[in-house]
């Protein structure tokens, strides 16, 4: 009996097949490709919703949602996927469950069955608030519609309908996916490093995830302690939000961005570490100021966790609390402004190949520039009292932790997808989609700064005449975008048509990290024998 | 309303052209948008600078509103500065960009250099953002703090959001109206679709107004971008906030906190008009609520 199990684990690779193999699975490529294909899901859902939005948006008047509490449903279900259940999912789930335990030389996550339920959570957690779409909301609507700021007490009274509680509870689950996710992490980085793999030695993108993962541990207990609040508030009668009851409305508020902030560098933090990567890959020389690349990231997270108030500038917080969040935001430019430099400094002197992953790389170093320098604008209360909540704070976020984070997650796509099929993306395709989607990005974005400044308020399906002009241009953009996604997809199907072998290291010398040293695609159980790093 | 409308025509032909040196600046981003800019507000000095305005954006609007107020145009003009360095900024990241893919591409450098480390460069790049960080914060608090040094009050106004109208009050006069969207059918030619209401707020031109913010239900913003005012109002909290307008005009702005089904339908108007206008307005509001006074009273009385 023992022998024939053991012949049969030999004869099929020891893999499990069909539902034991992905339902069950505790094998970190398996699950890091699940959470690469759930992402890819959930991005289509969430890019057409923003697809329905711009298109409303196109013109001044209502000519797709002719209740307007459909389009706050919209924006609400587009920020929740895409920050949730597309970038979150994507780099952390996907690109960390992959690749981390092959670049410190682990054979898997340190908790395996934990990896399988983070990922399965989410996917429960994507279906209750998909799920809430079709629920009551506001009153005569479908849907959520608070945004994904969920402020109260419009999420309160302003929402009484049972879809509320479903997209609250859908923000549980993916918390809680999340926390166990960055517990499998932290323990995996520190535990089941390869012997010579110090923490010094370990890639940039390894690094980010670590960061990330603190971000996740110490910033969603948060999000469900007020989650938590406002469902009692919603259905037990307690008022911890409720000012005619003893609460505070802006409680609520101090609590989401306690953890929100922290939120926006754990979408794009990872994203810094592919870039690291990707940029000395294809400069064919190492990371310039490696420590200081490193510790930078560690800062922004620090920071990052004293500097939330800075989105409530408009709320009513006073004279000296905004004095105070106006100088820790600031701050925040300097480590930024040191990854800015150092990959540059790291493209300085090399030899560089402009393959696909590298252009998104370079697109994203312009794109988060763009966005960093609107950002420290954005920091002075003082000109925020203009630019809060209206287009110049959408065309910010869009920059950095959104198209910026989105920019780094196809860099890393085709960065490793040689490494994680097997199989070479066409160049032509990989090319024709990156410039489609970077001028589409700048035409959506760049004219919104505009809408912004002119004083256009965000969260808005109608808006007065004089708007019309860019919001024309930014709408042709965003289907340019999305033109760019379709190409993507293409790519996708036309990458497994052809089949093309990728070699173990398709990139050259520049590719200097352990994955590079395993066959395209890796086997199912690596790392048998650990390697020894020198 | 009519004379709204008369200001509406012709501020949409001409009001795109009232900037002053640095304005030119204002609606930029970029430098050639700048130029875009001094290209389109060429001739704007030749405008009639005594003619009441029309608060609000321009099409193809590319920069902040004209300030009415003292406080805006400080916002203006720091934003102007910002604005200078940051696109000093990232034209300086975007040349180097260029120049690493031009000169250190895999042709013309075929052999990478192995330099990993340099100390001074490092040094450098950490410590010269934090001065610029200075050069702005420091202008920043000014601002912040100007902002929030609040004058003797002229007028006592209270703003009260509502889904989704706004109510006011002049608690001093005793008046208070509601103040509702204009449906795009009524609108009479020339007023702004989706900015014109039933009864605009009326005040003084020149006169320090301070606005208190409360709300009725969930989280308002009541925002008049060419004041340079934005303020939540928040269920069970009195916010103040205030504005001295040097212009005479009707000046729009929009709910700013999201709010619901119609929070893109309750605009924000100020009318405003001389003193003398103003008290004359005061006037009619009084003699018209006594009237609905009276009438209640006198129903109630039965």
């Amino acid at each position: 009996m023992a022998q024939t199990a053991q012949a049969e684990a030999a004869h099929h690779d020891d893999r499990p097949h069909g539902l034991r193999r992905w339902l069950f699975s505790t094998n970190h490529k398996d699950i890091g490709t699940m959470y690469l294909i759930f992402a890819l899901v959930a991005g289509v859902i969430g890019g057409l919703l923003s697809m329905g939005m711009r298109a409303e948006l196109m013109e001044p008047g209502l000519q797709i949602f002719s209740n307007p509490e459909m389009f706050n449903v919209f924006i609400t279900a587009h920020g929740l996927i895409m920050v949730f259940f597309m970038v979150m999912p994507s780099t952390m789930g996907g690109f960390g469950n992959w690749m981390v335990p092959l670049m410190i030389g682990a054979p898997d996550m340190a908790f395996p069955r934990m990896n399988n339920i983070s990922f399965w959570l989410l996917v429960m957690a994507f279906t209750l608030l998909v799920t809430s779409l079709f629920m009551p909301g506001a009153s005569g609507t479908t849907g959520a519609g608070p945004g994904w700021t969920v402020y109260a007490p419009l999420s309160t009274i302003g929402m009484p309908g049972i879809a509320m509680d479903f997209a609250l509870l859908s923000l549980h689950l993916a918390g809680a996916s999340s926390i166990l996710g960055a517990i499998n992490f932290i323990t995996t980085i520190f535990n089941m490093r390869a012997p010579g793999m110090t923490l010094h030695k370990m890639p940039l993108f390894v690094w980010a995830v670590l960061v990330t993962a603190f971000l996740l541990l110490l910033a969603l207990p948060v999000l469900a302690g007020a989650v938590t609040m406002l469902l009692t508030d919603r259905n037990f009668g307690t008022a911890f939000f409720d000012s005619a009851h003893g609460g505070d409305p802006l409680l609520w508020q101090h609590l989401f961005w306690f953890f929100g902030h922290p939120e926006v560098y754990i979408l794009i933090v990872p994203g810094f570490g592919i870039v690291s990567q990707i940029v000395s890959t294809f400069s064919r020389k190492p990371i310039f100021g490696y420590l200081g690349m490193a510790y930078a990231m560690v800062a922004i997270g620090v920071i990052g966790f004293v500097v939330w108030a800075h989105h409530m500038y408009a709320a009513g917080i006073s004279v000296n609390t905004q004095a105070y969040f106006v100088f820790a935001t600031m701050v925040i430019a300097v480590p930024t402004g040191i990854k800015i430099f150092s990959w540059i400094a790291t493209m300085w002197g090399g030899s560089i190949r402009f393959d696909t992953p590298m252009l998104w790389a370079i697109g994203f170093i312009f794109l988060f520039t763009v966005g960093g320098v609107t950002g420290v604008v954005l920091s002075n209360a003082g000109v925020d009292r203009s630019l809060h909540d209206t287009y110049y704070v959408v065309a910010h976020f869009h920059y950095t932790m959104s198209i910026g984070a989105v920019f780094s997650i196809f860099a890393a796509w085709y960065y490793w997808s040689p490494k994680m099929w097997g199989y070479m993306y066409s160049e032509t395709l990989g090319k024709l989609h990156f410039w489609l989607m970077f001028i589409g990005a700048n035409l959506t974005f760049f004219p919104q700064h505009f809408l912004g400044l002119a004083g256009m308020p965000r969260r808005y399906a109608d808006y007065p005449d004089v708007y019309a002009g860019w919001n024309m241009v930014s709408s042709i953009g965003s289907y340019i975008g999305f033109a760019g996604v379709l190409v993507f997809l293409y790519m996708i199907a036309n990458t497994f048509a052809r089949k093309q072998k990728a070699a173990a290291n398709p990139w050259g010398a520049g590719a200097t990290t352990l994955e590079w040293t395993l066959p395209s695609p890796p086997p199912f159980h690596t790392y048998d024998t650990l390697p020894r790093i020198k | 309303m009519k004379i709204a409308g008369t200001f509406v025509s012709k501020g949409m032909a001409g009001s795109r052209l009232r900037s002053e040196g640095m304005a030119i600046f204002h609606r930029t981003l970029t430098v050639l948008a700048a130029l875009a800019g001094l290209f389109i507000g060429g001739p704007a000095w030749a405008e009639d600078a005594a003619k009441p305005v029309v608060g609000m954006a321009k099409p193809w609007e590319m920069g902040l509103q004209t300030a009415a107020t003292p406080i805006m145009r400080q916002i203006t003009e720091f934003h102007t500065y910002v604005t200078i360095i940051i696109t000093c900024i990232a034209l300086f990241v975007l040349g180097l960009l260029v120049y690493v893919m031009v000169r250190f591409n895999e042709k013309r450098n075929p052999e990478p250099s192995r330099t990993s480390h340099n100390t001074t460069i490092e040094v450098i790049w950490t410590v010269v953002p934090i001065f610029i960080l200075v050069a702005i914060a420091i202008p920043s608090f000014r601002l912040l703090f100007a902002q929030y040094d609040f004058p003797k009050a002229d007028i006592n106004l209270t703003a009260t959001g509502n889904q989704w109208y706004w109510s006011y009050d002049y608690p001093d006069e005793g008046i208070s109206f509601d103040s509702i969207l204009v449906q795009d059918a009524d609108l009479k030619p020339g007023q702004p679709r989706l900015l014109t209401v039933n009864n605009p707020v009326v005040v003084p031109v020149n006169a320090n107004v301070i606005v208190g913010l409360k709300s009725n239900d969930v989280i308002h913003d009541w925002a008049v971008p060419s004041f340079g005012v934005k303020l939540d109002a928040v269920p069970g909290r009195l916010q103040k906030t205030w504005f001295r307008a040097e212009k005479e005009g009707m000046f729009y702005g929009e709910c700013s906190e999201l709010c619901g089904r119609n929070h893109a339908f309750m605009p924000i108007a100020v009318h405003v008009v001389s003193q003398k206008e103003y008290d004359a307005w005061v006037a009619k509001q009084k003699a018209a609520q006594l009237d609905t006074k009276g009438k209640v009273a006198a129903v109630e009385k039965k």
